[in-house]
């Protein structure tokens, strides 16, 4: 796994106080991972810190699962 | 109780007596204060008048760049920000019938629309903290109405209801968001009533007298505290009985 993979799910863990397990690929942070509404908002607070990135609203909204967050600060750090 | 000490405040409107008030009073419990508003000459009179741990932070509300810069300046200023007491306001009156949409606009402008940008920019650094306070001041005549003042209800109104709404959205993060609405309060702009207009006004006041602003603080003061760890989306009535809701 990825450099950039593995800080994302320490932040995930956490955060949402998930199994490291439970963090695969397709796991939606919602549906799958027990985040509410305002989790998402701060994990995506936490994404920006750690990577030193900024992510607008329009994509944070299209970060459901752990691997679009994976793969969205890949293509952005 | 109600010990602020380590705990830092932004006040907007903190020129006026009001809001002069509440920083005095939140200082006074040990908060550092930044002092908002957009007449620097009484906030650095303040400022010095409180000494240590006030800083000025002038801010035209009117301005939507400077009012998103603020919460950043207040940090930067003071390393973080635990208490937001929206307290800045004008007044444009004027019967409906004949207000201009400037007016209206003005109004919801600097009353409203700054409130909620400002609770916005400091939401990120409460919710990481996992405490913050908000105290937003509204108006008895966001809850009773007042004829020449369509544009003011309107505004003082709507901090109720974002008030209560985002408390809700935040109150799992430790982050409560009030209102205090003061009633009939002795400030610059009731001294311009003469003695028949305030006579009038209080005889619909139980307590038989005008408020004091350090009364409007000392309710601040307890939303912003430890204590009222429970108490959000409340709205603390100031008014000496005119309206016991």
């Amino acid at each position: 796994m990825s450099d950039i993979a593995d800080r994302v799910k320490k932040i995930v863990v956490e955060h949402l106080g998930v199994e490291e397990d439970k963090v695969s690929e397709n796991a939606s942070f919602i549906d799958d991972l027990g985040a509410d509404s305002l989790d998402t908002v701060e994990l995506v607070m936490a994404f920006e810190e750690e990577f030193g990135i900024e992510i607008p609203d329009d994509a944070a909204e299209t970060i459901q699962t752990f691997g679009d967050a994976v793969k969205f600060i890949t293509d952005a750090a | 109780m109600f010990d602020l000490n380590g705990k830092t405040a932004l006040v907007t409107g903190a020129s006026g007596g009001i809001g002069g008030a509440i920083a005095r009073a939140l200082h006074g419990q040990g908060a550092v204060v930044g002092l908002s508003g957009t007449r620097t000459g009484p906030l650095e009179a303040l400022a010095a008048d409180l000494g240590e741990r006030a800083h000025v932070l002038p801010c035209d509300l009117s301005d939507k760049d400077a009012v998103e810069a603020l919460p950043k300046a207040a940090i930067a200023a003071m390393g973080r920000l635990d208490i937001l007491v929206n307290n800045a306001g004008i007044t444009r009156d004027g019967l409906l019938m004949r207000m201009a949409d400037a007016d209206w606009q003005d109004v919801l402008d600097i009353n409203l629309t700054a409130q909620m940008r400002l609770c916005r920019g400091v939401l990120r650094g409460m919710m990481k903290a996992r405490w913050g306070r908000i105290v937003n001041i509204s108006s008895i005549v966001g809850t009773r109405g007042n004829p020449g003042q369509c544009n003011y209800a309107a505004a003082k109104a709507g901090l109720v209801g974002l008030s209560k709404s985002l408390a809700a959205e935040v109150a799992s993060r430790g982050i409560t968001v009030n209102c205090v609405a003061p009633g009939f309060i002795t400030t610059a702009m009731t001294d311009k009533l003469n003695d028949d207009q305030k006579a009038a006004l209080l005889t619909s006041v139980p307590m038989g007298r005008m408020g004091q602003a350090e009364e409007i603080a000392a309710a601040v003061v307890y939303l912003a505290s430890a204590e009222a760890a429970y108490v959000t989306g409340e709205t603390v009535h100031v008014n000496g009985g005119m309206a016991m809701l």
